[in-house]
């Protein structure tokens, strides 16, 4: 330990989408790095201790140590002669640095897309479909007596979800805390967060849409078949228990994982819980949030849905904003062949995408930003090394419940933002094209016969 | 004849710990590739923790490690495994035209695998 220390109070923790704004860090100064992190929890200790200065090169260019701006050149010189380029990732960065990404999107009539496209996208587009019944965290914390977490392992993936929001902690009209309140999980398998649960809904795999549709029949006062049971693996009676605790709580709160999502039924299963909760306000309160991943996906989804309307999968090739998941999303647009250049912000696809997505990153020029190497920033042909957010780097994120917090960092990096090498690039990029790119906005040609 | 079972990729407390060590590091290279599976399933298949077993889907195959789970914890037929580089790789890159690769609940062909003939 260095003899220089610093504490740094109400820093922000953007590991996970809790966004936990109550750190107390201790930092060495004399060795950039952070020694103590108080009220962190597991994952939030470890993200703040593995992100101390690693020696690396600035950038790597074609297997090559270079400086940030010949970076820069680089990857403008690849976007600018890119005819059809994704940019992807964001959700590891601040809004400032996303707002940047959209705007050479735009300038480039490229598609900007996000790791939403792989996490809660179905649930984005179930939103357009159902309507989403939202609330804060500090909402829920203040009022639910009832809270259902389905299909995710929180304890594991989120621990202070429980701690500081929505099972322990006490809350205005939750005086005594876990004791004021009915928790109920809903998974395939037990997990660490299981003894959480006053209520375990053990339901068989890929039947979570059934499970769903059968308690939306019960709340409206239809009749299930017995057989439920069979299909779902939970039986009539205790669907009908839990419906009347849902019906009779005073306020109830729904927050669903990636169980539902990532499974068969995709944006199926995230609307039909989506719409449970909108049945259940026919009786009481009931709200529904999806529980997020990294640290800024939230802000992502918002930084482009302010900038172009949609909140992820956005293509500017016809010089306007269009969506279209499954056409415009990066496993998509990788699978098929169909991108011929890549721009990585804080993302690692090279290790999370499908085979046939990996192939095709090998075969087009990539430009990776990343505090750390990973697999993608391997197959690149520019890497640069970057600055962390939160811990380096100043600017806002948002929490999992839409509410932005401001970012305290802790010490200085010698390693530029992603704000400031996607700034570089936008510059030289606008110069290279003029503009935006000739033919973006441009009305297409009308053929007459 | 490979039994049939289901697969679940998802987080654990060690692979975000290990993650932000670097996901190149041999921590996380060693829990994501390492696959939870039912005890008695494991005896009827004649492994042993940390035995190995290939993993074949739609999307591709893997070879990894095993991990015995109690029967409560872990019901028969079901799998999981940290999300890594291995868990991508039994994806299927088909979205249904939604964006999202399906990565929960996969269906996969497990077949234990000599130690001298792991690849």
């Amino acid at each position: 330990m260095g003899e220089n220390l610093k504490i740094v109070t109400d820093a922000t923790c953007t590991f996970c989408g809790c966004v936990c704004d109550d750190m107390v860090l201790t930092v060495d100064l004399d060795h950039n790095r952070i020694i103590k992190s108080e009220n962190a929890c597991i994952l939030g200790k470890a993200w703040f201790k593995e992100h101390a200065i690693e020696e690396r090169p600035f950038a790597i260019v074609k297997g090559r140590e270079a400086s940030t701006e010949e970076g820069v050149e680089e990857a403008a010189q690849i976007l600018a002669n890119a005819r059809f380029p994704v940019i992807y990732g964001l959700s590891d960065t601040t809004c400032e640095a996303q707002r940047v990404a959209v705007a050479i999107g735009d300038m480039i009539g490229g598609t900007v897309d996000t790791t939403t496209s792989v996490c809660h996208g179905p649930s984005g587009i179930a939103f357009q479909g159902v309507g989403e019944s939202t609330a804060s965290l500090g909402e829920i914390k203040n009022r639910a007596d009832m809270v259902v977490f389905w299909g995710g392992n929180p304890a594991e993936a989120h621990p202070r979800l429980f701690t500081r929001y929505a099972v322990t902690p006490k809350g205005m009209y939750i005086p005594n805390g876990k004791k004021d309140r009915t928790v109920v999980l809903v998974d395939v398998r037990r997990t660490l967060s299981t003894p959480v649960a006053d209520i375990f809904l053990q339901v068989k795999p890929r039947s979570d849409f059934e499970v769903l549709w059968a308690l939306r029949a019960l709340v409206k006062g239809r009749k299930v078949d017995t057989s439920v049971e069979q299909r779902t693996g939970i039986s009539l009676a205790v669907l009908e228990d839990l419906v009347a605790r849902m019906k009779s709580c005073n306020y109830g709160a729904l927050l669903f994982g990636m169980g539902l999502t990532m499974n068969r039924g995709r944006h199926f299963n995230s609307g039909a819980l989506l719409a449970l909760a909108t049945d259940l306000n026919e009786f009481t309160h009931w709200v529904a949030k999806p529980v997020r991943g990294h640290g800024n996906v939230t802000g992502a989804d918002n930084v482009v849905s302010w900038q172009t309307g949609f909140p992820f999968g956005v293509n500017f090739s016809r010089g306007y904003p269009r969506f279209n998941p499954g056409e415009f999303t990066t496993v998509d647009l990788l699978s098929r062949g169909d991108v011929d250049a890549a721009l990585i912000i804080a993302s690692d696809p090279a290790s999370n995408f499908p085979k046939a997505a990996i192939e095709h990153l090998k075969r087009i020029p990539v430009i990776n930003l990343d505090p750390k190497l990973t697999h993608t920033g391997q197959l690149a042909r520019v890497a640069f090394t970057t600055s962390t957010y939160g811990i380096n780097v100043a600017g806002t994120v948002y929490r999992m419940d839409d509410v932005p917090i401001t970012l305290r960092p802790a010490f200085d990096s010698p390693y530029p933002s992603d704000e400031q090498i996607l700034t570089a690039i936008r510059n030289r990029v606008r110069q290279l094209l003029g503009g935006n790119r000739p033919g973006a906005g441009t009305p297409l040609a009308t053929t007459v016969s | 004849m490979p039994d049939k079972m289901m697969l679940i990729g998802g987080r654990s407390n060690k692979q975000g710990t290990s993650l932000c060590a670097g996901k190149l590091g041999a921590e996380y290279v060693q829990l994501s590739s390492t696959v939870e599976m039912n005890v008695n399933d494991m005896a009827r298949l004649g492994l042993k923790n940390d035995s190995k077993v290939r993993l074949r889907s739609a999307g591709g195959e893997v070879v990894v490690r095993c991990k015995g789970r109690e029967a409560k914890d872990l019901p028969p037929g079901l799998l999981f495994i940290a999300y890594g580089p291995l868990s991508s790789e039994l994806m299927a890159s088909d979205t249904a035209g939604s964006g999202m690769p399906i990565s929960k609940n996969v269906e996969v062909e497990v077949e234990p695998v000599a130690e001298a003939a792991a690849s």
